[in-house]
């Protein structure tokens, strides 16, 4: 072996190990934060965690079922609000963005991704809990849905660009109308890969809680009223996290844990909507 | 059809049309006048001028990007929906300007309808792949719909291969196969002209012998224009033949004759294979 040649190979090895050991940092975190939410929130799960409210501050006992539901119903909410405005969006761009309109809502929707969640709250928190005169869970849902739909936006008008231009001109030539083709065959085709968008950007916001802070408030108590103050788990994270009680830490590595659960099971989701994708394209 | 194109029978205009350009072929059912296109700046098609007979199979050949599928795009107006295009000139179907008011895009692509080059059926059933148009086009009540498909499958030469799966997917056919899906597909729209863009060239000589084929029996009920760069199968299968050349249309005519006698020298430097 020339010195040449053995060089290059143990530059190669240098590389690969390099690359392996950056590559098992980043699964380490995640495999690090979910074994430390199981050991230390595990414990805590029981039929009380998610059926009963919180305990005034001392006591022992109670749960979570206030923040389970409110993140229900926020998140749920939010999606309402923000999975139609963004899929319309990115099917726009997709099939009718190629002009100047089309510029300006990519950029848009560039620099709204890239906002601050919290900059999102504070605005919310000026456009709608100002005005309405209080904290409330539809705000909250607004602020969510803000932050959602240029995610939603951006990953719907990448699928529908993978829908191949040949089926467009099929469905044109038979005589469909184009917003009919938009809507019937390519938004169609895309479904999967939109769907798989929308769980993403719906797992990414329900973590959220800088822009409830401000709008949603929190809630000690059971609420379902979408115009009052309502609690949720990142927020209840925060607030026992933040308290000096035991009991509290105990609950909120708890709630930690199901809302880890959540994400991770949307994200689940999504993979298995990606594969059936591909099984259905061969 | 009342719906698809404006009464066009009634007004049809027979005594201009005579008076504008005797052609040698009777009734034609395409009527192009000076037609010019541009993508941009950029011109494509000068000033063409042709008729296409009708239940007949006009083949256009030319070597690429001569402006031949720019053409056959114009007929059924898919040209449009690309930005920046324009054009001048009139292509008459029927007497009726395609391009004129009472011309729905839309209705006149039920009428031309179109084969494209790569076999592209939709993700969808056998059935409902070749259901697609007549439902869109509301052409007949979702009862009478198997009669109308099993028509066209049998005009496209497709049914009997396919008649005990039609709920298979329309992706799971060969390329071939998914060819002729696409030709019944186009067929149960009762189109009165069929444009075919080099339908055959991503297939295996096996299926492209079953379309040829089918083109002749198709041309019985159908006008067909098809695009090729195979000469030896515009020679097989059409009645007419028009050579494209940098956007001209150099020559056209009876495809014997232009095979045989051709009037142009480029058309003769074409056909023996000396360019293109």
């Amino acid at each position: 072996m020339s010195g040449r040649s053995l060089r290059r190979h143990v530059t190669s090895g240098l590389m690969t190990g390099l690359v392996a050991v950056l590559s098992f940092t980043a699964v380490l975190a995640l495999v690090l934060i979910l074994g430390d939410l199981i050991a230390k929130g595990a414990s805590s799960l029981n039929w009380d965690f998610f059926t009963k409210n919180p305990v005034p501050a001392g006591q022992s006992g109670g749960g979570v079922a206030n923040a389970i539901v409110g993140t229900g119903i926020i998140v749920g909410l939010a999606a309402l609000i923000g999975l139609p405005i963004g899929i319309g969006t990115g099917l726009y761009l997709a099939e009718y963005g190629s002009g100047r309109l089309g510029w300006i809502v990519r950029f848009v929707a560039d620099v709204l991704n890239g906002t601050p969640s919290i900059v999102i709250g504070i605005f919310a928190w000026t456009w709608l809990v100002r005005p309405m005169g209080g904290y409330s869970a539809l705000a909250g849902s607004v602020a969510l849905a803000a932050l959602m739909i240029p995610m939603i936006a951006r990953t719907t008008e990448e699928m529908v660009r993978l829908v191949p231009h040949s089926l467009r001109e099929a469905a044109l030539a038979l005589g469909y109308p184009r917003w009919r083709t938009s809507l019937r065959v390519v938004a169609r085709t895309a479904l999967a890969g939109i769907v798989t968008g929308c769980l993403v950007g719906v797992a990414r916001i329900a973590g959220e809680t800088a822009p409830l802070l401000f709008t949603a408030l929190g809630n000690l108590n059971f609420s379902t009223s979408v115009t009052q103050p309502m609690q949720t788990l990142p927020h209840q994270i925060y607030e026992y996290a933040s308290g000096p009680f035991e009991e509290w830490h105990r609950l909120a590595w708890a709630s930690a844990l199901v809302l880890m659960s959540l994400v991770l099971l949307l994200g689940v989701t999504a993979r298995w909507a990606i594969r059936q994708r591909h099984g259905a394209a061969r | 059809m009342s719906v698809a194109m404006p009464p066009m029978q009634e007004e049809r205009p027979q005594a201009p049309r005579a008076a504008v350009r005797p052609t040698p072929f009777a009734t034609p059912i395409l009527d192009v006048r000076r037609y010019n296109f541009w993508y941009g700046i950029t011109q494509a098609l000068f000033d063409l001028s042709l008729t296409v007979p009708r239940q007949a199979v006009t083949a256009l050949i030319g070597p690429s990007g001569c402006g031949k599928s720019t053409f056959l795009r114009s007929i059924n107006r898919l040209n449009e929906l690309i930005p920046h295009t324009r054009h001048t000139g009139d292509i008459l179907l029927e007497g009726v300007s395609v391009f004129s008011r009472g011309t729905d895009p839309v209705a006149l692509r039920q009428v031309v309808g179109m084969v494209f080059q790569q076999p592209n059926p939709f993700p969808k059933s056998i059935f409902d792949n070749v259901a697609y148009g007549p439902r869109i086009n509301a052409l007949c009540a979702e009862r009478d719909m198997p009669e109308r498909v099993e028509r066209a499958l049998r005009r496209a030469a497709l049914w009997d291969e396919v008649k005990d799966r039609l709920q298979a997917p329309g992706t799971s056919l060969s390329g071939g196969q998914q060819q002729r899906l696409c030709i019944a597909r186009a067929l149960a729209n009762e189109p009165e002209v069929l444009l075919m863009d080099e339908p055959c060239s991503a297939l295996d000589p096996a299926a492209t012998q079953r379309i040829e084929e089918l083109m002749v029996e198709l041309k019985q009920a159908f006008s067909i224009v098809i695009v090729t760069h195979n000469m030896q199968q515009a020679s097989r299968v059409s009645d007419y033949t028009g050579f494209f050349y940098l956007g001209r249309i150099i020559e056209f005519g009876d495809t014997k004759q232009l095979f045989t006698r051709p009037s142009d020298e480029r058309t003769e430097a074409y056909i023996t294979g000396r360019f293109g």
